[in-house]
């Protein structure tokens, strides 16, 4: 975890046909490549399915001074990256997790609730493309239309649901995430607490939002003073651009209820 | 410093730093280190040293004392919920108390003796149960590596059957959660408030460099009580 690797991966989860030749394994075909005799079939006979490093939608300095480049450069460059080789190393080893999309493998490696070795990687890959995503320059402020009706259906008004998402980031014991999700069963926005690497959309919930609260996450930039870092996030990072994106595209999944027509 | 060196010798026999009672309730209190903050330096940063001791150990123990007496006041009114509502609370600060000053007592600068390895009996028993101090060391560093989010590697005791173990716990889970007779010898934090201003996200560095600073002397002492 955490080795800088020089290949640029393609920044895109594809199925992809590679050169093997350097990753065969049998003794007898290697035998034969030392011998220079190997020629025709060193064209790849085996498919790798592996994922890429997302990179996220700003610079790396785009977003000071709330998250600094450092940090960007530190948890983008390298923990994510870390999961992302960690995750294509393991994939390496056999066949029977190929062929997903990340949210597949995610929920497979989740194995409800009993996780195989590869979910840590493929959860934390998943979690941040996400939390990327959940920020922007100039973040913050508050969602408008649609969204904000919800969030103030469910919580009351904005400033509640703001209290109720800052006091899941400061009683999360440990490292996890905080999520604001939309329930798919109870058909509502909820601010839900994730230890480690686990994800909302194993239970089939809708995250809209992400904060990333790893000791990596801030420590560079607030040391411990997880409280600091959770307010800056809310009030100057999140995007609630994408929060609306995300809920448009969960309405088409979760029937919120009957449109408002007015009576003539 | 020498005359703050003074004092914090003198402290050092007050264990856990306990203090004041309120209406009965004992509060915790933060316990002084027997070293400088930058004593331990190359190993382990002054700047996390400090930071460690007077932000998070201080901050289990203001939660920690806080959750004592809200559980003092639930068990006066028989408010079962809230007594085992606040269990959690109570866990996590108490075991980050309990677990940081264990891990104070674990290290020393290098000019008083730290990493220098155990003689006696608990330098036999290591050799016995691991077959040598490097092979402990290997394991201690390897689990701790791969104990995923935050958490604690231990070298622990088993009181009953007398032998040595190599654990891990979560979070702030004290040493004794996986295993009633577990007695802790060493503690190290893997949290990475614990090392990541220093060695960013290489834990295996700084599990590599902590060696340097461990107090076998305090671990010989645990190890001598519990099989003299």
């Amino acid at each position: 975890m955490g080795y800088c690797c020089n290949n640029s991966f393609p920044a895109s989860s594809h199925v992809l046909l590679t050169d093997l030749s350097q990753r065969w394994k049998c003794p007898k075909l290697q035998n034969l490549r030392h011998k220079g005799q190997f020629h025709g079939s060193q064209k790849a006979s085996k498919v790798l399915a592996f994922y890429g490093l997302k990179a996220p939608p700003y610079k790396l300095d785009a977003l000071e001074p709330h998250m600094s480049r450092r940090t960007l450069e530190m948890h983008w460059g390298e923990h994510h990256r870390g999961y992302v080789e960690g995750l294509n190393k393991q994939l390496e080893k056999d066949d029977v997790l190929y062929g997903h999309t990340l949210d597949e493998l995610v929920k497979v490696t989740y194995n409800n609730g009993n996780p195989l070795p590869e979910f840590n990687n493929a959860a934390q890959v998943w979690n941040h493309d996400f939390f990327w995503e959940s920020m922007q320059p100039g973040g913050g402020d508050m969602p408008r239309l649609g969204l904000l009706e919800q969030i103030e259906k469910d919580f009351g008004s904005f400033t509640n649901f703001k209290e109720k998402f800052l006091e899941a980031a400061l009683t999360l014991f440990g490292s996890g995430w905080v999520w604001l999700v939309l329930k798919r069963n109870e058909r509502c926005l909820a601010v839900v607490k994730t230890s480690n690497a686990i994800n909302p959309i194993v239970w089939d919930d809708i995250p809209i939002i992400s904060l990333d609260v790893w000791e990596h996450a801030y420590y560079l930039d607030y040391k411990n003073d997880k409280g600091k870092y959770a307010n800056v996030f809310m009030n100057h990072l999140v995007s609630w651009n994408a929060a609306a994106a995300r809920m448009a595209r969960a309405e088409a999944f979760v029937n919120l209820g009957e449109p408002k027509i007015p009576i003539a | 410093m020498a005359l703050r060196t003074l004092i914090t010798r003198r402290s050092l026999g007050l264990g856990l730093g306990v203090s004041q009672s309120v209406r009965g309730l004992q509060t915790v209190s933060l316990p002084d280190l027997p070293y400088d903050y930058g004593a331990l330096e190359p190993a382990i940063s002054g700047e996390i040293m400090k930071l460690h001791h007077q932000k998070h150990h201080q901050t289990y123990i203001t939660n920690y004392n806080k959750a004592l007496e809200q559980l003092h006041e639930a068990m006066e009114k028989g408010d079962s919920s809230t007594v085992v509502k606040l269990q959690g609370a109570i866990k996590f600060n108490g075991g980050g108390h309990v677990n940081h000053s264990i891990f104070w007592k674990n290290l020393t600068p290098v000019h008083e003796g730290g990493g220098e390895p155990p003689k006696g009996s608990l330098g036999w028993a290591i050799d016995t149960h691991f077959g040598s101090m490097e092979a402990l060391v290997a394991k201690i560093n390897s689990e701790g590596a791969a104990v995923q989010g935050s958490g604690w590697v231990w070298l622990g005791l088993d009181k009953q059957l007398k032998k040595l173990v190599v654990e891990t716990t979560a979070n702030q889970d004290p040493l004794v959660t996986k295993g009633p007779n577990l007695v802790p010898l060493l503690g190290i934090d893997v949290w990475e408030h614990a090392y990541y201003l220093q060695y960013k996200n290489v834990r295996p560095d700084y599990l590599k460099n902590i060696w340097k600073v461990i107090d076998w002397k305090y671990a010989s002492e645990v190890y001598e009580k519990e099989c003299p």
